[in-house]
């Protein structure tokens, strides 16, 4: 859920260093732009303490990123709660035995692919990634680790674009989010 | 085969050892009792093997006073941080990939050894903390993964260094050669102010084509450059000496 957390103080300043850039990748998305929160070290802290809070002391052993903005929140949380990284990349940039998971784009299909072995049946796992649009990269993240066995506990981002119903393609599965778009 | 480079430790347990230079020739490795071991001796060293190792002790990375001259060139000094050994170990090797002939440092090991990749981001915060550093520059995307912890631990901001087409908004763009051909670096406009002090941190350096993008692309916009920061080099390919007068700080280097 993510009203809880427009409460917390830090939430304002969080959402105001997010960028909007319009009309990018092409005419009509609303890009949002996390590079602007990155250049605010305060708010970049909040963000991370914000997760870190949450999920301290869960018994979480994974934190797994999607390729590329997943990287810069997933590490921090994962480090601060003692969990290991998982990076979760696009077609053929990870070296050695993987598995792939393939999901719908709008137009066309993208691939997913986790290191075989990173992730063991029983740990229990977050997904992090900067945003949740429609929630198609999500779910096929939360297969990935699924299929080798680990427990998704959550899934967390830092924006939601509710309008796109993201929330409900995860079947059930928890989202936490610290800002919403409309 | 990979060897540990030795690093110069503020942990407070390495102040008991010898602060004194080790005469050249001398073996690496101090004596408890503060001596140095002499090369005629039968002791027999561990594992690593240093190569071209500089018996010198550079100093520690300077304020912003300091130029260029005296800031140190590599990371090789006298004490071994008990630390570097279990990160080279953590990484692991993949032969041909992406395409035969080359042996692909993997450190994605590296970060499921969460005690290891700690370690990893403390060394380089160590060494940066405190130096007025203001921003830290991260490579797609291996970079993404080291940058922003060291970001966070020394209050700087983060600034992705990303492919073409993948910052929103305006940009600066740098071409770069790889072997076959050319690529883009680009970074957001207003990122950075001119008379900032800048890391660029990526997970690697071989050539140091990508590295040399990014301190142009910085320097271009005015920043200073302190230091390029990876945590493999792979010296054979030289691309410490492709960064020119830019010091370049490594945890680990692979032959």
């Amino acid at each position: 859920m993510s009203a809880y957390r427009e409460k917390d103080p830090r939430i304002h300043g969080i959402q105001s260093r997010i960028r909007v850039v319009p009309n990018f990748p092409k005419p009509g998305i609303m890009f949002q732009d996390i590079t602007t929160l990155l250049l605010d070290p305060k708010a970049f802290k909040d963000t991370v303490d914000l997760f870190v809070e949450r999920y301290r002391g869960k018994n979480i052993s994974v934190v797994a990123g999607i390729e590329a903005r997943g990287f810069i929140f997933g590490p921090p949380i994962a480090l601060e709660i003692g969990a290991k990284f998982v990076p979760l990349r696009k077609p053929k940039k990870l070296p050695g035995k993987v598995i792939s998971e393939e999901y719908e784009l709008e137009y066309g299909r993208d691939c997913l692919e986790m290191h075989l072995g990173a992730v063991e049946p029983g740990d229990r796992a977050l997904v992090v990634d900067d945003l949740i649009a429609t929630g198609g990269t999500l779910c096929a993240a939360m297969k990935l680790l699924e299929r080798v066995g680990a427990d998704v506990v959550e899934c967390t981002c830092v924006i939601e674009l509710p309008d796109l119903k993201g929330r409900e393609r995860l079947n059930g599965k928890a989202l936490y989010v610290l800002v919403e778009s409309h | 085969m990979r060897r540990a480079l030795i690093l110069y430790s503020s942990n407070p347990i390495y102040s008991q050892l010898s602060t004194t230079r080790a005469p050249p020739g001398y073996v690496v490795f101090p004596k408890r009792d503060g001596g140095w071991i002499p090369p005629s001796s039968s002791y027999q060293p561990p594992v690593f093997r240093m190569r071209n190792y500089k018996c010198t002790l550079p100093p520690p990375l300077g304020s912003a006073s300091d130029s260029v001259a005296n800031r140190p060139k590599m990371a090789s000094q006298d004490e071994q941080d008990p630390r570097i050994s279990k990160i080279s170990s953590a990484i692991r090797v993949i032969p041909n990939f992406p395409k035969p002939g080359i042996m692909f440092q993997d450190i994605t090991t590296l970060l499921l050894d969460t005690k290891a990749f700690r370690d990893t981001i403390d060394l380089f915060v160590e060494r940066y903390r405190g130096k007025d550093i203001s921003v830290v520059a991260g490579i797609e995307a291996r970079g993404f993964i080291f940058g922003p912890p060291i970001a966070l631990a020394i209050g700087a901001k983060f600034v992705p260094m990303r492919k073409p087409n993948k910052l929103p908004g305006e940009v600066i763009s740098e071409e770069y050669s790889l072997e076959y051909g050319t690529d883009k670096m680009e970074m957001h406009v207003g990122a950075v102010q001119a008379g900032e002090r800048a890391l660029i941190i990526d997970d690697l350096i071989a050539t140091g084509g990508t590295l040399c993008a990014a301190i142009r692309l910085l320097e271009r916009v005015g920043v200073q450059v302190v230091e390029c920061a990876c945590v493999i080099e792979l010296p054979e390919l030289k691309g410490r000496e492709r960064l020119g007068d830019k010091p370049l700080f490594v945890l680990v280097s692979s032959d």
